[in-house]
Protein backbone atom coordinates (compact mmCIF):
# COMPACT_ATOMS: atom_id res chain seq x y z
CA UNK A 1 0.00 0.00 0.00
CA UNK A 2 1.55 3.36 -0.69
CA UNK A 3 2.21 5.92 1.85
CA UNK A 4 -0.63 8.05 0.89
CA UNK A 5 -3.21 5.54 1.09
CA UNK A 6 -1.83 4.34 4.55
CA UNK A 7 -1.75 7.39 6.12
CA UNK A 8 -5.17 7.81 5.17
CA UNK A 9 -6.22 5.17 6.67
CA UNK A 10 -4.21 6.07 10.03
CA UNK A 11 -5.74 9.60 9.96
CA UNK A 12 -9.31 8.20 9.83
CA UNK A 13 -8.72 5.55 12.94
CA UNK A 14 -6.87 8.26 15.03
CA UNK A 15 -9.54 10.43 14.14
CA UNK A 16 -12.54 8.34 14.80
CA UNK A 17 -11.70 5.72 17.78
CA UNK A 18 -8.05 6.86 18.27
CA UNK A 19 -6.80 4.22 17.61
CA UNK A 20 -2.84 4.11 16.48
CA UNK A 21 -1.16 1.82 14.22
CA UNK A 22 2.27 2.42 13.26
CA UNK A 23 3.87 1.28 10.24
CA UNK A 24 4.82 -2.44 11.34
CA UNK A 25 1.00 -3.01 12.17
CA UNK A 26 0.54 -2.72 8.43
CA UNK A 27 -0.60 -6.21 8.39
CA UNK A 28 -3.73 -5.50 10.40
CA UNK A 29 -4.95 -2.98 8.18
CA UNK A 30 -4.45 -5.55 5.41
CA UNK A 31 -6.36 -8.60 7.10
CA UNK A 32 -9.01 -6.59 8.86
CA UNK A 33 -9.78 -4.15 6.38
CA UNK A 34 -9.55 -6.39 2.95
CA UNK A 35 -12.73 -7.78 3.71
CA UNK A 36 -14.44 -4.85 4.12
CA UNK A 37 -12.85 -3.59 0.88
CA UNK A 38 -14.90 -6.38 -0.89
CA UNK A 39 -17.74 -6.27 0.68
CA UNK A 40 -18.66 -3.01 -0.98
CA UNK A 41 -17.20 -3.80 -4.02
CA UNK A 42 -13.86 -2.67 -4.19
CA UNK A 43 -10.70 -5.51 -5.15
CA UNK A 44 -8.18 -3.97 -3.19
CA UNK A 45 -7.88 -1.36 -0.13
CA UNK A 46 -6.40 1.20 -2.18
CA UNK A 47 -9.44 1.27 -4.41
CA UNK A 48 -11.95 1.79 -1.35
CA UNK A 49 -9.79 4.44 -0.18
CA UNK A 50 -9.48 6.08 -3.68
CA UNK A 51 -13.15 5.76 -3.95
CA UNK A 52 -13.35 7.64 -0.33
CA UNK A 53 -10.46 10.60 -1.25
CA UNK A 54 -13.33 11.50 -3.98
CA UNK A 55 -16.33 11.00 -2.01
CA UNK A 56 -17.10 10.79 1.32
CA UNK A 57 -18.89 7.67 2.41
CA UNK A 58 -19.48 8.19 5.93
CA UNK A 59 -21.42 4.16 6.56
CA UNK A 60 -17.88 3.01 4.92
CA UNK A 61 -15.93 4.72 7.07
CA UNK A 62 -18.12 3.90 10.52
CA UNK A 63 -17.45 0.12 8.89
CA UNK A 64 -13.33 0.43 8.84
CA UNK A 65 -13.03 2.06 11.88
CA UNK A 66 -14.93 -0.68 13.13
CA UNK A 67 -13.12 -3.63 11.68
CA UNK A 68 -10.26 -2.23 13.34
CA UNK A 69 -11.18 -2.56 16.66
CA UNK A 70 -10.13 -5.38 18.93
CA UNK A 71 -13.29 -6.89 20.63
CA UNK A 72 -11.50 -9.34 22.43
CA UNK A 73 -13.39 -9.53 25.86
CA UNK A 74 -13.72 -12.44 29.00
CA UNK A 75 -15.69 -12.70 32.41
CA UNK A 76 -13.85 -11.83 35.47
CA UNK A 77 -10.81 -10.87 33.39
CA UNK A 78 -7.74 -10.63 35.19
CA UNK A 79 -9.46 -11.83 38.24
CA UNK A 80 -7.49 -10.03 40.98
CA UNK A 81 -9.32 -6.51 39.65
CA UNK A 82 -13.04 -7.89 40.45
CA UNK A 83 -11.60 -9.43 43.92
CA UNK A 84 -10.71 -6.31 44.43
CA UNK A 85 -13.85 -4.49 43.82
CA UNK A 86 -16.00 -6.76 45.74
CA UNK A 87 -13.47 -6.95 48.72
CA UNK A 88 -12.14 -3.65 48.62
CA UNK A 89 -14.21 -0.80 46.93
CA UNK A 90 -17.34 -1.80 47.07
CA UNK A 91 -17.38 -1.99 51.26
CA UNK A 92 -16.15 1.62 50.73
CA UNK A 93 -18.36 2.93 48.75
CA UNK A 94 -21.29 1.48 50.80
CA UNK A 95 -20.04 3.03 53.97
CA UNK A 96 -19.33 6.62 52.24
CA UNK A 97 -22.25 6.40 49.79
CA UNK A 98 -24.81 5.50 53.26
CA UNK A 99 -26.94 8.68 53.11
CA UNK A 100 -27.41 8.76 49.62
CA UNK A 101 -27.20 4.84 48.69
CA UNK A 102 -26.86 5.78 45.36
CA UNK A 103 -23.94 4.15 43.77
CA UNK A 104 -23.22 4.56 39.98
CA UNK A 105 -20.38 2.59 37.97
CA UNK A 106 -19.41 2.54 34.11
CA UNK A 107 -17.61 0.49 32.00
CA UNK A 108 -16.21 2.78 29.44
CA UNK A 109 -15.22 -0.10 26.61
CA UNK A 110 -18.04 -2.72 27.37
CA UNK A 111 -16.97 -5.05 24.33
CA UNK A 112 -19.49 -7.31 24.30
CA UNK A 113 -20.72 -6.88 27.84
CA UNK A 114 -18.58 -9.42 29.86
CA UNK A 115 -17.14 -6.67 32.08
CA UNK A 116 -20.40 -5.44 33.35
CA UNK A 117 -22.34 -8.37 33.32
CA UNK A 118 -19.41 -9.69 35.35
CA UNK A 119 -19.74 -6.19 37.75
CA UNK A 120 -23.91 -6.96 38.10
CA UNK A 121 -22.87 -10.91 39.08
CA UNK A 122 -20.44 -9.52 42.09
CA UNK A 123 -23.34 -6.97 43.03
CA UNK A 124 -26.22 -9.94 43.00
CA UNK A 125 -23.85 -12.38 45.14
CA UNK A 126 -23.99 -8.90 47.64
CA UNK A 127 -27.70 -8.44 47.13
CA UNK A 128 -28.04 -8.97 51.32
CA UNK A 129 -26.01 -5.63 51.83
CA UNK A 130 -27.52 -3.68 49.33
CA UNK A 131 -31.46 -3.78 49.76
CA UNK A 132 -32.54 -0.15 49.49
CA UNK A 133 -29.45 1.16 47.01
CA UNK A 134 -29.90 2.17 44.38
CA UNK A 135 -27.06 0.34 42.09
CA UNK A 136 -26.51 1.67 38.67
CA UNK A 137 -23.60 -0.06 35.73
CA UNK A 138 -23.86 1.83 32.93
CA UNK A 139 -21.47 0.43 29.78
CA UNK A 140 -20.55 1.74 26.90
CA UNK A 141 -18.47 1.56 24.04
CA UNK A 142 -17.78 2.89 20.34
CA UNK A 143 -19.11 -0.19 18.79
CA UNK A 144 -22.58 -0.83 17.93
CA UNK A 145 -22.37 -3.91 16.95
CA UNK A 146 -20.64 -5.30 20.11
CA UNK A 147 -23.38 -3.00 22.41
CA UNK A 148 -25.62 -5.27 20.19
CA UNK A 149 -24.29 -8.00 21.18
CA UNK A 150 -24.04 -7.41 24.93
CA UNK A 151 -27.79 -6.09 25.41
CA UNK A 152 -28.86 -9.42 23.11
CA UNK A 153 -26.99 -11.22 26.38
CA UNK A 154 -26.15 -14.29 24.30
CA UNK A 155 -22.65 -15.88 24.81
CA UNK A 156 -21.16 -18.95 23.00
CA UNK A 157 -19.83 -21.81 24.56
CA UNK A 158 -16.40 -20.98 24.04
CA UNK A 159 -17.12 -17.26 25.98
CA UNK A 160 -19.04 -18.32 28.87
CA UNK A 161 -15.77 -20.82 29.44
CA UNK A 162 -13.50 -18.15 29.82
CA UNK A 163 -13.01 -16.31 33.44
CA UNK A 164 -16.89 -17.55 34.65
CA UNK A 165 -17.10 -19.47 37.41
CA UNK A 166 -19.19 -22.84 36.48
CA UNK A 167 -21.34 -22.07 39.81
CA UNK A 168 -21.99 -18.14 38.32
CA UNK A 169 -23.29 -20.12 34.62
CA UNK A 170 -25.65 -22.28 36.25
CA UNK A 171 -27.39 -19.68 38.26
CA UNK A 172 -27.11 -16.86 36.00
CA UNK A 173 -27.63 -18.35 32.24
CA UNK A 174 -29.79 -20.39 30.49
CA UNK A 175 -28.72 -22.72 27.42
CA UNK A 176 -30.07 -22.20 23.90
CA UNK A 177 -28.78 -24.78 22.22
CA UNK A 178 -24.98 -24.05 22.12
CA UNK A 179 -25.49 -21.05 23.26
CA UNK A 180 -26.04 -19.15 26.83
CA UNK A 181 -28.01 -16.50 27.60
CA UNK A 182 -27.66 -14.38 30.81
CA UNK A 183 -31.07 -13.92 32.94
CA UNK A 184 -33.25 -10.93 32.71
CA UNK A 185 -32.09 -10.07 36.45
CA UNK A 186 -28.48 -9.45 35.46
CA UNK A 187 -29.22 -8.25 32.21
CA UNK A 188 -31.92 -5.50 33.39
CA UNK A 189 -28.64 -4.23 35.99
CA UNK A 190 -26.55 -3.42 32.95
CA UNK A 191 -27.47 0.08 31.13
CA UNK A 192 -25.58 0.00 27.57
CA UNK A 193 -25.51 2.96 25.58
CA UNK A 194 -23.34 3.92 22.68
CA UNK A 195 -19.80 6.52 23.41
CA UNK A 196 -16.82 7.36 21.79
CA UNK A 197 -13.77 8.02 24.40
CA UNK A 198 -12.65 11.08 22.29
CA UNK A 199 -15.83 13.09 23.41
CA UNK A 200 -16.94 14.85 26.41
CA UNK A 201 -17.90 12.41 28.98
CA UNK A 202 -19.67 15.17 31.27
CA UNK A 203 -23.06 14.00 29.97
CA UNK A 204 -22.89 10.59 31.49
CA UNK A 205 -22.64 12.08 35.25
CA UNK A 206 -20.21 11.55 37.91
CA UNK A 207 -18.99 8.01 38.68
CA UNK A 208 -17.85 6.06 42.17
CA UNK A 209 -16.07 3.66 40.19
CA UNK A 210 -14.86 3.51 36.54
CA UNK A 211 -13.46 0.65 34.43
CA UNK A 212 -11.58 1.61 31.37
CA UNK A 213 -9.73 -1.14 30.44
CA UNK A 214 -7.85 -2.62 27.72
CA UNK A 215 -8.66 -0.13 25.59
CA UNK A 216 -6.29 3.08 26.09
CA UNK A 217 -2.83 0.73 25.12
CA UNK A 218 -4.83 1.01 21.08
CA UNK A 219 -4.10 4.66 21.16
CA UNK A 220 -1.48 7.03 21.25
CA UNK A 221 0.18 9.30 23.97
CA UNK A 222 -2.09 12.41 23.10
CA UNK A 223 -5.23 10.40 22.73
CA UNK A 224 -4.16 8.92 26.33
CA UNK A 225 -3.71 11.66 27.73
CA UNK A 226 -6.86 13.49 26.44
CA UNK A 227 -9.15 10.26 27.62
CA UNK A 228 -7.90 10.13 31.27
CA UNK A 229 -8.07 13.87 32.03
CA UNK A 230 -11.65 13.38 30.64
CA UNK A 231 -12.51 10.63 32.86
CA UNK A 232 -10.93 12.51 35.78
CA UNK A 233 -13.29 14.99 35.41
CA UNK A 234 -16.52 12.44 35.49
CA UNK A 235 -14.96 10.33 38.75
CA UNK A 236 -16.47 11.17 42.06
CA UNK A 237 -13.02 12.67 44.08
CA UNK A 238 -13.60 9.67 46.39
CA UNK A 239 -14.04 7.57 43.42
CA UNK A 240 -11.47 5.09 41.65
CA UNK A 241 -10.82 4.26 37.67
CA UNK A 242 -9.60 0.18 37.54
CA UNK A 243 -7.09 0.47 34.39
CA UNK A 244 -6.40 -2.82 32.30
CA UNK A 245 -2.96 -4.89 33.56
CA UNK A 246 -0.89 -3.02 31.41
CA UNK A 247 -2.18 0.45 31.48
CA UNK A 248 -1.22 3.31 34.13
CA UNK A 249 -1.39 7.17 34.19
CA UNK A 250 1.90 7.81 34.94
CA UNK A 251 3.23 10.49 33.79
CA UNK A 252 -0.11 10.64 31.68
CA UNK A 253 -2.15 13.13 33.82
CA UNK A 254 -1.89 15.00 36.86
CA UNK A 255 -5.70 13.88 38.16
CA UNK A 256 -5.31 10.11 39.09
CA UNK A 257 -2.73 8.44 40.54
CA UNK A 258 -2.33 5.25 41.44
CA UNK A 259 -3.22 3.84 44.84
CA UNK A 260 -1.07 1.45 45.14
CA UNK A 261 2.06 0.25 42.90
CA UNK A 262 0.87 -2.21 40.82
CA UNK A 263 -2.88 -2.97 41.95
CA UNK A 264 -4.37 -1.75 38.76
CA UNK A 265 -6.65 0.91 40.76
CA UNK A 266 -6.46 4.86 40.80
CA UNK A 267 -7.53 7.91 42.63
CA UNK A 268 -7.81 11.66 42.69
CA UNK A 269 -5.74 11.43 45.43
CA UNK A 270 -3.38 8.90 45.06
CA UNK A 271 0.40 8.98 45.96
CA UNK A 272 2.35 10.10 43.19
CA UNK A 273 4.89 7.90 41.87
CA UNK A 274 8.06 7.66 43.10
CA UNK A 275 10.78 8.76 40.71
CA UNK A 276 11.73 4.50 40.55
CA UNK A 277 8.05 3.69 38.99
CA UNK A 278 7.93 6.68 36.26
CA UNK A 279 8.86 5.49 32.93
CA UNK B 1 5.45 -29.72 40.94
CA UNK B 2 1.86 -30.05 41.25
CA UNK B 3 0.34 -33.37 40.21
CA UNK B 4 -2.91 -34.17 38.05
CA UNK B 5 -4.73 -37.16 37.31
CA UNK B 6 -6.02 -37.24 33.80
CA UNK B 7 -8.92 -39.41 33.58
CA UNK B 8 -10.60 -40.38 30.30
CA UNK B 9 -10.99 -43.23 28.14
CA UNK B 10 -9.80 -41.42 24.99
CA UNK B 11 -5.90 -42.16 24.57
CA UNK B 12 -6.21 -39.33 22.12
CA UNK B 13 -8.06 -36.69 24.43
CA UNK B 14 -5.47 -38.24 27.19
CA UNK B 15 -2.43 -36.96 25.40
CA UNK B 16 -3.89 -33.97 24.20
CA UNK B 17 -4.27 -33.11 28.24
CA UNK B 18 -0.87 -34.14 29.00
CA UNK B 19 0.53 -32.23 26.99
CA UNK B 20 -0.90 -29.01 27.84
CA UNK B 21 -0.82 -29.76 31.34
CA UNK B 22 2.90 -30.36 30.74
CA UNK B 23 3.03 -26.81 29.34
CA UNK B 24 1.25 -25.38 32.64
CA UNK B 25 4.00 -27.27 34.82
CA UNK B 26 1.89 -30.58 36.04
CA UNK B 27 2.72 -33.45 36.83
CA UNK B 28 0.46 -36.31 35.39
CA UNK B 29 -1.02 -39.51 36.03
CA UNK B 30 -3.35 -41.03 33.46
CA UNK B 31 -6.62 -43.27 34.41
CA UNK B 32 -8.29 -44.98 31.51
CA UNK B 33 -11.61 -45.14 33.87
CA UNK B 34 -13.29 -44.37 37.45
CA UNK B 35 -12.03 -47.23 38.70
CA UNK B 36 -8.58 -47.19 37.66
CA UNK B 37 -8.37 -43.40 38.61
CA UNK B 38 -9.51 -44.44 42.67
CA UNK B 39 -7.22 -46.74 42.49
CA UNK B 40 -4.35 -44.28 41.37
CA UNK B 41 -6.51 -41.74 44.14
CA UNK B 42 -6.02 -44.06 46.90
CA UNK B 43 -2.53 -45.11 46.19
CA UNK B 44 -1.28 -41.40 45.84
CA UNK B 45 -4.06 -38.24 46.07
CA UNK B 46 -3.37 -35.83 43.12
CA UNK B 47 -3.34 -32.40 43.64
CA UNK B 48 -5.84 -32.18 40.53
CA UNK B 49 -8.10 -34.15 38.50
CA UNK B 50 -9.29 -33.72 34.89
CA UNK B 51 -12.31 -35.83 34.80
CA UNK B 52 -14.75 -36.98 31.43
CA UNK B 53 -18.11 -38.08 32.58
CA UNK B 54 -18.65 -40.76 30.41
CA UNK B 55 -16.66 -44.63 30.59
CA UNK B 56 -16.71 -47.78 31.02
CA UNK B 57 -15.87 -50.00 34.24
CA UNK B 58 -17.23 -46.75 36.19
CA UNK B 59 -18.02 -43.28 34.92
CA UNK B 60 -17.00 -39.98 36.27
CA UNK B 61 -19.90 -39.02 38.59
CA UNK B 62 -19.79 -42.50 40.19
CA UNK B 63 -15.45 -42.32 40.52
CA UNK B 64 -16.24 -38.18 42.00
CA UNK B 65 -18.65 -39.47 44.93
CA UNK B 66 -16.81 -42.00 46.08
CA UNK B 67 -13.72 -39.73 45.98
CA UNK B 68 -15.40 -37.28 48.10
CA UNK B 69 -16.06 -39.60 50.57
CA UNK B 70 -12.26 -41.39 50.49
CA UNK B 71 -10.00 -40.09 53.45
CA UNK B 72 -8.49 -37.05 51.97
CA UNK B 73 -10.79 -37.62 48.72
CA UNK B 74 -12.25 -33.98 49.66
CA UNK B 75 -8.82 -32.47 48.80
CA UNK B 76 -7.89 -32.67 44.97
CA UNK B 77 -9.76 -29.96 42.71
CA UNK B 78 -11.85 -31.85 40.63
CA UNK B 79 -12.34 -30.07 36.81
CA UNK B 80 -14.82 -32.39 34.94
CA UNK B 81 -14.21 -32.29 30.79
CA UNK B 82 -17.26 -33.70 29.14
CA UNK B 83 -18.97 -33.37 25.90
CA UNK B 84 -22.00 -33.62 28.59
CA UNK B 85 -22.39 -30.18 28.19
CA UNK B 86 -26.48 -29.51 29.64
CA UNK B 87 -27.26 -27.52 32.86
CA UNK B 88 -28.38 -30.73 34.29
CA UNK B 89 -25.27 -32.63 33.95
CA UNK B 90 -22.97 -29.43 35.07
CA UNK B 91 -25.56 -28.76 38.41
CA UNK B 92 -25.40 -32.39 38.92
CA UNK B 93 -21.38 -32.22 39.25
CA UNK B 94 -21.37 -29.65 41.21
CA UNK B 95 -23.67 -31.25 43.64
CA UNK B 96 -21.11 -34.28 43.29
CA UNK B 97 -18.06 -32.11 44.59
CA UNK B 98 -16.63 -30.86 41.21
CA UNK B 99 -14.82 -27.41 41.44
CA UNK B 100 -15.22 -26.63 37.39
CA UNK B 101 -16.27 -27.92 34.56
CA UNK B 102 -14.60 -27.80 30.95
CA UNK B 103 -17.47 -28.33 28.10
CA UNK B 104 -15.53 -30.18 24.79
CA UNK B 105 -14.06 -29.31 23.05
CA UNK B 106 -11.53 -27.21 25.29
CA UNK B 107 -8.33 -26.02 24.27
CA UNK B 108 -5.09 -24.91 26.35
CA UNK B 109 -6.62 -21.63 26.78
CA UNK B 110 -10.04 -23.06 28.90
CA UNK B 111 -7.96 -25.47 30.90
CA UNK B 112 -5.30 -22.88 31.43
CA UNK B 113 -8.45 -20.58 32.18
CA UNK B 114 -10.02 -22.71 34.66
CA UNK B 115 -6.95 -23.93 36.66
CA UNK B 116 -6.42 -20.30 37.03
CA UNK B 117 -10.07 -19.88 39.11
CA UNK B 118 -9.77 -22.44 40.74
CA UNK B 119 -6.32 -21.65 42.00
CA UNK B 120 -4.41 -24.33 40.81
CA UNK B 121 -2.34 -21.89 38.59
C1 LIG C 1 -10.30 -5.11 23.98
S1 LIG C 1 -11.91 -4.46 24.26
C2 LIG C 1 -11.92 -4.32 26.02
C3 LIG C 1 -13.17 -4.90 26.63
C4 LIG C 1 -13.20 -4.91 28.17
N1 LIG C 1 -13.07 -3.59 28.73
C5 LIG C 1 -12.14 -5.84 28.72
O1 LIG C 1 -11.18 -5.37 29.34
O2 LIG C 1 -12.24 -7.05 28.53
C6 LIG C 1 -11.75 -2.80 23.68
C7 LIG C 1 -13.06 -2.13 23.33
O3 LIG C 1 -12.83 -0.72 23.21
C8 LIG C 1 -13.72 -0.21 22.25
N2 LIG C 1 -13.23 1.09 21.80
C9 LIG C 1 -12.20 1.35 20.96
N3 LIG C 1 -12.08 2.68 20.75
C10 LIG C 1 -13.05 3.27 21.49
C11 LIG C 1 -13.46 4.64 21.67
N4 LIG C 1 -12.81 5.63 21.06
N5 LIG C 1 -14.50 4.87 22.47
C12 LIG C 1 -15.16 3.86 23.11
N6 LIG C 1 -14.82 2.56 22.95
C13 LIG C 1 -13.79 2.27 22.15
C14 LIG C 1 -13.73 -1.29 21.18
O4 LIG C 1 -14.91 -1.20 20.38
C15 LIG C 1 -13.66 -2.57 22.02
O5 LIG C 1 -14.92 -3.13 22.23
Amino acid sequence: MGSEYFDYIRDLLKDRSGLAVSLDKTYLIDTRLLPVARKHGYDTIVDMVKALKIRHNEALVVEIAEAMNTHESLFFRDVEPFELFKNIILPQVLQRRKDTRRMRIWCAACSSGQEPYSLAMLLHEEAHRLSGWNMEIVATDISHSVLARAKEGLFSQFEVQRGLPVQMLVKHFAQEGDYWRISDKIRKAVTFKAFNLLTDPRGLGRFDVVFCRNVLIYFDLETKRKVLDALGGVIAPDGVLFLGSSESTIGLTEQLWPVEAGLGVYKHTGSPPSLAELP
Amino acid sequence: MKSCLIVDDSKVIRMVAKKILHDLAFETVEAADGQQALDACKANMPDAVLLDWNMPVMSGIEYLRELRALPNGNLPVVVFCTTENDIEHIQEAIEAGANEYIMKPFDSEIIQAKFTQVGLL
